[in-house]
């Protein structure tokens, strides 16, 4: 394989961006990705974006969007509907064939204009799930409630990841949530979606985030210590949740087998857990151990901007990376009901 | 840094019609998944990835549906990839799938593309506003009719050029079992006779409303060789190229994209194409309205500027012409929106495999498949040919 670097990332998070547009809401991320390196637009020699019509709700969203990146002269551009960790991964796939050198990735949600509950139902299966409305919380619920009863966790243990997220958000200036409650005290608070408490559950979150990929020569030359990708797999697992033992990720685990995750020490983990109770499900289906730094920047209980939430855990690590906190980190993104669909990513400074 | 050569080895269609009542959506795609698998002599335990690609989701009503064909197309387990580029989507979803394999990623990979416009009314799927832009009330016909009367104007073509690319296309479409239109009883003046619906566009030069989908196979070269040796030849990709452009730009020429001109001239750099006119045997190129079939040849640099009406007037582009372009119909005769770039660049390789029956363009061993999408500017595109590149 090629080796390929993430050189550079932003982000933007937002509980509400009343006043701006899509495109207004990326063009100043799009912005600063570039400038981090100061690499010019005409020097990306390709790029990816992830986006769903269903949260912009216009078909096609992504076309005008794509005014964000100024792609005139014409450019070398795809999309996908997936989180922008998926894109991240076609342009991987790009730079790998060795045409170009740089790729620019993003991606962006604007949750809260509508009704991201029922939204989000709109995923599930069209002839006999969907037309049950049941909410994403109400899915993630049945899993949490499927994982106490196993006996593996506690309640605690899911009051336990709220706390240590909300209090690592606090220094994280991209959070749109964050506290300093004990678990204890968390715990303590009414559930919303039995066994779910408002803390176990993602905040509403409108963002933005962007990556630079670069490979080889150019990667040094762009980043004095590049985020290496040494190993990235992505999986699905059955969509129907009925036919799964939501206990477990397999797809996950898979994942995280093909990208390594296990062949050397973990320094940081930022996993894509939009639910509490997820966390500690891909933390096992990756097989980390319990001295890892998991999830740092607060992770998506934090600031869960649908289809760029899993791209901002790669953007994360290559961060701690970059600064020489971490030698070694594991990024997870995931999307469908109750971690159907899993990608992993194993990022090293050199 | 050497890629590897790709080889399509199984190439499976749905019937493509008005309305498939009989299947759900999962069933639609599998459909044509089982197809192009048992044109490869595989099953799905033999692939290592799927790649599928649509149009809006908003058509369904479906958010994000690789999620629940996960199981339909046998991906559970393995990657599973959604692309989305507009119209020219199901040709990026097969050059991202090509990608795998030439990156060395995976070895076997199935795509998919598909779409079934009976679960919407993709006229108005397509009409909802959009802030601070144009509104497009009346579907992409009215969209795109002015740049037609634009390219008219230009290139001083007559009035009948259009007629004779939709007579053309639905009569090549008689010979193609799969096509969603067939008309046998269509004549020129049928044509003429049919109603206007936006001005040039009559209602026999637009595209149907499908359901349909299409799936390739495609293999590395040691099971691309391993095909031919068994007598399933295999069409052998050449060269891909995606180029995008913005929406609305000052000076951009909707008629013929910047985005399009470059995008061919890549393609033909990257496959040694120094005339496509001459070393093309068969395109399958995106002509969602009759009149877009000049406009592409010219945009694609078949011929001059100004010049591609003249090629279509002396019957250049017939089945039996110099350069047969949409042997198979075309998006004129079918068009599961999702799907239509897949089966342009499908049909380019059952061509190219000497598997496209009636429709056969004798001895083609070069083909081109091209997919637009957006208002003009998004480009998808490939060659593929009976030899290895």
């Amino acid at each position: 394989m090629r080796d390929v670097a993430i050189v550079s990332f932003a982000q933007f998070n937002s509980p509400g961006e009343r006043q701006r547009n899509e495109v207004e809401m990326m063009m100043p991320v799009i912005a600063q990705v570039r400038d981090r390196i100061g690499i010019d637009k005409d020097r990306i020699g390709f790029v990816c974006s992830g986006s769903s019509d269903y949260l912009a709700g216009v078909p096609f969203s992504f076309v005008t969007t794509l005014d964000a990146v100024g792609p005139w002269p014409p450019i070398a551009e795809s999309h996908v509907d997936m989180d922008g960790a998926w894109a991240l991964y076609e342009a991987w796939v790009k730079l790998q064939l060795g045409h170009v050198d740089t790729a620019l990735v993003y991606a962006y949600g604007k949750a809260s204009p509508g009704d991201i509950r029922r939204t989000m139902t709109r995923q599930l299966d069209p002839y006999t799930l969907g037309p049950l409305w049941p909410d994403p919380h109400a899915l993630a619920g049945l899993q949490a409630r499927a994982l106490l009863e196993s006996g593996r966790i506690a309640e605690a243990d899911m009051a336990a990841v709220a706390a240590r997220s909300r209090n690592a958000a606090r220094s994280n200036p991209h959070a749109v949530v964050s506290g300093d409650e004990s678990a204890e005290a968390l715990l303590a608070e009414p559930t919303t979606y039995d066994p779910l408490r408002d803390h176990d559950c993602p905040p509403v979150t409108d963002g933005v985030a962007a990556v630079v990929l670069a490979a080889g020569d150019a990667a040094r030359e762009l980043c004095e210590r590049p985020a290496w990708i040494r190993g990235i797999d992505h999986r699905v697992d059955a969509h129907a949740i009925g036919v799964r033992d939501l206990t477990t990720a397999p797809s996950a685990a898979l994942a995280g087998e093909r990208a390594g995750v296990t062949a050397g020490p973990v320094d940081v983990a930022e996993l894509h857990a939009p639910w509490s109770h997820q966390e500690l499900v891909v933390a096992e289906a990756l097989g980390l151990r319990d001295d890892v730094d998991v999830n740092p920047s607060g992770g998506a209980l934090c600031a869960n901007t649908i289809m760029a939430a899993g791209l901002i855990r790669l953007g994360e690590v290559a961060e701690r990376i970059w600064d020489g906190r971490a030698d070694r980190g594991v990024a997870h993104a995931t999307s469908g009901p109750c971690l159907q669909q899993n990608l992993v990513a194993v990022l090293e400074g050199e | 840094m050497s890629t590897e050569n790709v080889a399509i080895v199984g190439i499976g269609q749905t019937h493509h019609t008005a309305t498939r009542g009989d299947v759900s959506i999962a069933g639609l795609v599998r459909e044509a998944a089982l197809r192009a698998l048992d044109d490869a002599g595989m099953t799905f335990a033999d692939i290592d990835a799927v790649v599928i690609g649509k149009a809006p989701d908003f058509f369904e009503g479906l958010m994000m549906p690789e999620l629940y064909l996960a199981d339909a197309l046998g991906a559970v387990g393995k990657p599973m990839f959604r692309v989305h580029t507009a119209g020219s989507v199901g040709g990026s979803t097969a050059i991202v799938a090509s990608d795998l394999v030439a990156g060395r990623i995976h070895r076997r990979v199935l795509t998919v593309a598909f779409e079934k416009q009976s679960e919407s009314e993709a006229m108005w799927a397509l009409s909802t506003p959009f802030p601070f832009q144009p509104p497009m009330h009346a579907g992409a016909g009215g969209y795109f009719a002015p740049h037609i009367r634009a390219y008219i104007r230009r290139s001083g073509a007559p009035d009948h050029i259009g007629m004779l690319v939709a007579l053309k296309d639905r009569r090549n479409a008689l010979k193609n079992p799969y096509a969603h239109l067939h008309e046998p009883d269509i004549t020129f003046e049928s044509v003429q006779e049919s109603i206007m619906l936006w001005d040039p566009i009559r209602y026999s030069e637009t595209c149907p409303s499908s359901d349909g989908a299409m799936a390739m196979v495609m293999v590395d070269e040691a099971l691309g060789d391993e095909a031919a040796a068994a007598g399933r030849a295999p069409a052998w990709i050449h060269a891909t190229a995606m180029r995008s452009e913005p929406t609305l730009a000052a000076g951009r020429d909707q008629v013929s994209p910047r985005a399009g001109r470059e995008c061919a001239a890549a393609l033909y750099a990257q496959a040694g194409i120094t005339n496509p006119f001459e070393e093309i045997d068969a395109a399958e190129i995106y002509v969602p309205f009759s009149w877009f079939e000049p406009m592409w040849l010219e945009n694609l640099g078949f011929c001059a500027e100004g010049e591609g009406w003249k090629l279509v007037d002396a019957g250049v582009t017939a089945l039996d012409g110099d350069l047969p372009v949409n042997a198979s119909g075309g998006v004129l005769s079918t068009n599961p929106i999702g799907a239509s770039g897949m089966i342009r660049f499908a049909e380019a390789a059952l061509q190219v495999r000497g598997q496209a029956g009636e429709h056969q363009v004798a001895g083609a061993r070069k083909a081109l498949g091209h997919a637009y999408g957006g208002g003009s500017q998004f480009f998808a595109m490939w060659i593929v040919g009976a030899d290895k590149p």
